[in-house]
């Protein structure tokens, strides 16, 4: 009846987990309990819940980004602390089975849970407004991607309470993740939480790519995008190609799991290398996934902040798609020591090399954009400029890795993990703090503090090197990765000093937390009224803050590259158009949640082999899909009277802030 | 979205308001296109489990490998009922266009009878095998053989599905635009399969017999 | 302002600190076989070539952030300047240059270290077959008869062949001082060259991640002089445990931080035997006669096999 699952399944002798849990559950209390105490579930139901709103989506994916963050961090300061005390021979707090999970979680979560969410959130919110369009092509599919990610993001929470997480790395490879050698729950956890969580990062990027070919205002060009925009269609290009091999791998292995066949295991002929293959073949495009959003929110920060064209828009296409179809090329210097001959190794080291040279014309645009601008320093451009100091020396290391003798005496080692967190913190982490920053105004309607901004950037720069350059060392020394004990004394300093870095990027999210209380509690001193509080150059800022849920009364002319800049150098900007007219919006809809939610049900029950409870809910997915789809809705009406009335407030707040500026002598570009 | 026109409207006529701008292409057409795309995303699925096949084709463990357990003439009555069901599938799309109501449904239902066909066909030889001992978790081969056939099967099945709640809606609700773009990517899904078919039988089939 | 450059420079303070406390021992830095020392040259040298480009990056980024802030009106400002095809030149193409020697680098070094190419040396090598266990390295003399447990000693200045499969997961080989690591795999057998250029003691261990034990899966190896490793031979010859399959088996099983240990004489062929185990990799016998096909390895499916056992 309940298939594996039953009180045992429960973690009570351990005290962290408990402790953790426990914690959990009076925060979720609270949080729900002030829900209803204000009364606003009627409110978060149909303004986000029900949403189909690409604003309201982005800004979900974005909470839930964070929130993952903060969990993903704490499997960190729990590793980097058990690191550090568990040297010269002590066993340190953490049991190893307990260890071993966290660090296999820590992977998946930073990954799949925070960096993909938090870079969809971005180009959920900004990707529309950027191409003048008033939505994606498929907005109930938006909102069942977001359903879908929700579903991993609670499979893999109640792993930590409900049952075990896998023990393999966030990898898992087989024969370790095979039934003989993980017989627990773990990674079944893992399997369907990103199951889930990926068909829906596919969808996502079905989606996009229609958005931009077919929705783009009439009069852009496709070369004409701005760069943000650009470098998520190279993203989405990425994830059309490479998630369906995940699919696939996460498919066989959970056949090898539950249906005893052999297509990785060790016995009767299966073969895990193909695993190996087929992981990275999936799993190098996903970096590059997760990098090309951040390049695409440097260029946004850099040109605006100094009041400048970007250099190069084109090599800037063009590099990021040489970089996309590059990164499907490389795959194999993830396992250069699996053995696979010097010609194919150095093949593959020779294409992981040439990614280099796009990514280095990227870095020097930027650098010709600042040159002979006016920089104002503020917290974005302060994540810039530190991300590319940063990602130049990350990725110098990643060339040197790619060099298949070098890889022989480093791979797996904690120069490997220096490596790649150097450039997803110093590159993706960064660009997507910078991009929430940056768009945080445009998406609420008021600036974040710059001051605890600036303290957050200060922390989280710091704690960086503190915390991986040791671990550089440390790979040097001969340290390898996901040991959770140490005998060596010499490696014990540098422990240390990781494990320093590792409570200063605390204290840098810290600081990120006060930022957000202190923004919304000063909020009124800091609204943008306008909607272009930093003199922007794309469509989004040519919008009120936040937008109207329509985006756009009349689709914008866009006929060159940085259109809002072109619109305001030809006083073409905030034009009142002679007529309005009605607006077609589609209405929200409670699908998606539904079918995320019984899929949930669905992935539980496949984990713990409860079949009848999996059938039931899978069937009920599609039943409830096909009721949604034959309602066939077809949206409503926004009368134009209705657009005047929202477009006429927005135009009357303009009017007063114009006067006030000429009241007022202030130099444009210094408004910051 | 303002392009959306009003596409549940009965019949092909686009008695639309021309009060809302819609500079862009009418949703019918973008749902088409995206479905391409999906098409694409399955395509590189079937791709994995191709290189699956490719690698495991001869970890036999000492079993059974492929000239050992395919019949030709069997499997060619499979490919028929396929393709057929293809066939059929385009004289219905055919009628589609004509506005033929009863002939969408007519064709449509043939359809479904090859397709049934096909899957009864597949379902009795993964019984035989299976009862003879030679199921999916006897060997790499098989287990890969099992996948890839397996999962091209699960497709079509779903795609019986959809065509049964099609047949369904279009015998209710009659040919409107929702429909239309309904049958012609369900139109594209089934095509498709029949194209990974023609695959599945040259690289499992054809090559696993010679 | 000055909040920009004090946490970077406070970073770089930690790592050139790194760097400086050279008190420490960077293995990597400072192999001890010959193998080990053409790939710290290989690193040493491909990140001089980096810094190449990296440095001057990294000085441009900050004083063209400097020079260029709002607050400088002196400096030069050009709005629409957006273009320049001598640059993107310039930008594409020394790169590039840098690539393509990087590049020469990589295709000579790869083919020459390639793990499987036996060293070129005069002295006839030593083999040693490696089995990862779970969580212990078994090794085995098959030239000497003789078996050890997270022990090898070799003489130094010798081309030491190993011969790597796994009886279980994936681990991976590697002595971090004398050189680069190879996946261990079941139903495999890579290879991996190394030789130690002086006598000496070093740590080996498995660098993928195996499971519960895989912290403990340490061994050591010790280089000597020829003579010294003769005579460990015949005291290995003299001690009183022997590797029969029995003893085989329950070594196998699951174990963590297992002690050393020696056996005076080991299975014939025992490598192969556990490599063989897993038969599925290699392809079985031509058929002929459908549904003929006995299922041998014990895997008794059904009433039909085993009728005709088919040889």
């Amino acid at each position: 009846m309940f298939g594996k699952l039953s009180l045992d399944a429960v973690p009570f002798h351990e005290p962290i987990v408990m402790i953790t849990l426990a914690m959990i559950a009076i925060g979720g209390v609270a949080v729900l309990g002030l829900v209803t105490y204000f009364k606003k579930w009627t409110y978060l139901w149909t303004e986000w819940l029900t949403s189909v709103d690409h604003k309201k989506i982005g800004v979900m994916y974005i909470i839930i980004a964070m929130v993952m963050l903060l969990r993903g961090f704490s499997d960190a300061i729990m590793m980097r602390s058990q690191q550090a005390l568990a040297v010269e021979g002590s066993p340190g707090y953490l049991p190893p089975e307990h260890y071993d999970q966290i660090f296999t979680a820590h992977g998946v979560i930073m990954i799949i849970f925070m960096a993909m969410p938090f870079f969809t959130g971005l180009m959920n919110i900004v990707l529309p407004l950027q191409i003048g369009a008033r939505d994606v092509a498929f907005p109930f599919l938006n909102s069942l991607s977001l359903y879908l990610l929700i579903s991993g993001v609670v499979l893999i929470n109640v792993s930590l309470g409900v049952g075990e997480f896998a023990r393999t790395g966030w990898v898992a490879y087989p024969p370790l993740s095979e039934l003989g050698y993980s017989p627990g729950v773990g990674v079944d956890y893992y399997i369907w939480a990103l199951q889930l969580s990926g068909l829906g990062t596919t969808l996502t990027g079905v989606n996009f790519l229609v958005t931009v070919l077919k929705m783009r205002t009439p009069g852009m060009k496709l070369m004409d995008m701005p760069i943000f925009t650009w470098t998520c269609t190279w993203a989405n290009v990425l994830i059309v190609a490479s998630f369906p091999i995940l699919t696939g791998t996460l498919a066989f292995l959970t056949l090898d799991r539950y249906l005893d066949f052999h297509i990785f295991t060790n016995e009767l002929g299966g073969n895990p290398m193909m695993y190996v293959n087929l992981f990275w073949a999936w799993g190098h495009p996903e970096v590059y996934i997760l990098i090309l959003p951040a390049f695409g929110v440097f260029s946004e920060v850099i040109s605006t902040f100094t009041g400048k064209r970007l250099f190069g828009h084109h090599s800037m296409i063009y590099a990021s798609g040489a970089i996309s179809i590059l990164g499907f090329m490389v795959w194999l210097h993830h396992f250069f020591t699996m053995g696979s001959g010097a010609s194919v190794n150095a093949f593959f080291g020779l294409a992981t090399m040439l990614i280099s040279i796009p990514t280095g014309v990227k870095l020097f645009n930027w650098l010709f954009t600042i040159y002979q601008g006016r920089l104002r320093f503020t917290a974005p451009v302060l994540w810039t400029l530190g991300f590319m100091v940063t990602f130049s020396i990350g990725g110098m290391t990643g060339v040197l890795l790619a060099i298949p003798g070098a890889d022989f005496v480093l791979h797996n080692s904690l120069f490997v993990i220096a490596h790649f967190h150097n450039v997803i913190i110093g590159g993706a982490v960064f660009g997507y703090i910078a991009g929430f920053a940056f768009w945080f105004p445009k998406a609420f309607g008021f600036k974040l503090n710059e001051k605890w901004g600036k303290a957050a950037f200060g922390f989280w720069i710091s704690g960086f090197y503190v915390a991986f350059m040791p671990l550089y060392a440390l790979g040097f020394m001969g340290m390898t990765r996901r040991l959770n004990t140490t005998e060596n004394p010499e490696w014990t300093p540098y422990l240390y000093v990781a494990f320093v870095g590792a409570v200063l990027v605390a204290m840098g999210i810290a600081c990120q937390l006060i930022q957000i209380y202190v923004s919304i509690r000063d909020r009124e001193q800091n609204r943008d009224l306008t909607g272009d509080p930093w003199n922007g150059h794309t469509l989004e800022w040519s919008t009120s803050s936040p937008p109207p849920f329509y985006n756009f009364a009349e689709l914008p002319k866009a006929n060159e590259i940085d259109p809002f800049y072109a619109a305001k150098r030809d006083g073409e900007a905030y034009k009142v158009p002679a007529k309005y007219s009605d607006i077609h919006m589609p209405n929200n809809t409670a699908t998606g949640l539904v079918m995320g939610a019984l899929l949930t049900v669905f992935g539980f029950a496949m984990i713990w082999h409860i079949f009848w409870l999996a059938a039931v809910s899978l069937i009920g997915t599609i039943v409830y899909f096909v009721i949604h789809a034959a309602r066939d809705d077809q949206g409503f009406m926004v009368p134009a009277s209705e657009v005047a009335r929202i477009e006429g407030e927005q135009h009357a707040i303009l009017a007063k802030v114009r006067n006030d500026q000429t009241n007022t002598p202030v130099n444009k570009l210094e408004q910051a | 979205m303002s392009n959306l026109v009003f596409d549940g409207a009965k019949g092909h006529d686009h008695g639309h308001d021309h009060e809302h701008d819609h500079g862009h292409h009418d949703a019918g057409e973008m749902k088409i296109y995206g479905f391409w795309i999906y098409l694409m995303t399955d395509c590189i699925l079937f791709a994995s489990i191709f290189a699956i096949y490719a690698v495991l084709v001869n970890n036999v463990a000492g079993g059974p490998a492929g000239h050992d357990i395919f019949e030709l003439p069997y499997v060619l009555g499979e490919t028929a009922c396929l393709l057929l069901s293809s066939i059929t599938y385009g004289f219905a799309m055919l009628a589609m266009h004509k506005g033929n109501k009863s002939g969408v449904l007519g064709w449509l239902f043939v359809t479904f009878l090859f397709g049934l066909g096909f899957i009864g066909m597949e379902v009795n030889e993964f019984h035989l095998l299976i009862s003879e001992g030679y199921g999916p978790n006897r060997s790499g081969f098989l287990s890969a053989f099992f996948t890839l056939v397996g999962t091209h099967g699960l497709h079509v099945t779903s795609g019986l599905i959809w065509m049964a709640i099609m047949m369904y809606q279009v015998s209710k609700h009659g040919l409107t635009n929702t429909n239309q773009t309904r049958l012609s990517m369900l139109s594209l899904f089934w095509h498709f399969l029949d194209v990974v078919w023609i695959c599945v039988f040259t690289v499992v089939y054809l090559m696993g017999t010679i | 302002m000055s909040k920009k450059r004090y946490p970077r420079f406070f970073g770089f303070l930690a790592l050139f600190s790194m760097l400086l406390l050279s008190g420490c021992d960077y293995t990597l830095l400072d192999p001890k076989g010959h193998v080990g020392i053409q790939e710290r040259d290989l690193i040493i040298t491909a990140t001089l070539l980096m810094l190449l480009v990296v440095v001057p990056v990294i000085f441009m980024t900050i004083i063209f952030a400097w020079k260029y802030r709002a607050t400088n009106k002196s400096a030069t400002y050009t709005p629409d300047w957006a273009h320049s095809t001598r640059i993107e030149l310039v930008v594409w193409l020394v790169p590039l240059a840098i690539i393509i020697v990087l590049g020469y680098v990589t295709y000579k070094s790869t083919h020459a270290l390639d793990p499987y190419r036996p060293l070129e040396s005069d002295v006839k090598p030593v083999t040693i077959e490696v089995v990862a266990l779970d969580w212990k390295w078994l090794f085995i003399y098959p030239e000497q008869g003789i078996a050890t447990v997270n022990k090898i000693v070799f003489p130094a200045n010798t081309p030491i062949n190993f011969r790597i499969t796994s009886d279980s997961v994936m681990n991976s080989f590697f002595i971090p001082a004398l050189g680069g690591q190879i996946y261990a795999m079941a139903g495999m057998q890579t290879k991996l060259h190394l030789i130690a250029n002086e006598n000496g003691e070093f740590d080996g261990i498995s660098a993928n991640y195996s499971g519960a034990g895989f912290t403990g899966m340490k061994f050591k190896a010790t280089a000597t002089s020829q003579a010294d490793f003769e005579a460990w031979v015949a005291d290995v010859k003299n001690s009183p445990k022997q590797l029969a399959t029995a003893e085989y088996s329950a070594l196998a099983k699951p174990s963590e931080r297992n002690p050393v240990e020696l056996y005076s004489s080991v299975t014939p062929n025992l490598f192969q035997i556990i490599i063989d185990k897993y038969e599925g990799m290699k392809p079985g016998k031509i058929v002929h006669e459908k549904k003929e096909v006995a299922g041998t390895e014990g895997m008794e499916m059904g009433k039909h096999s085993a009728a005709q056992a088919e040889e």
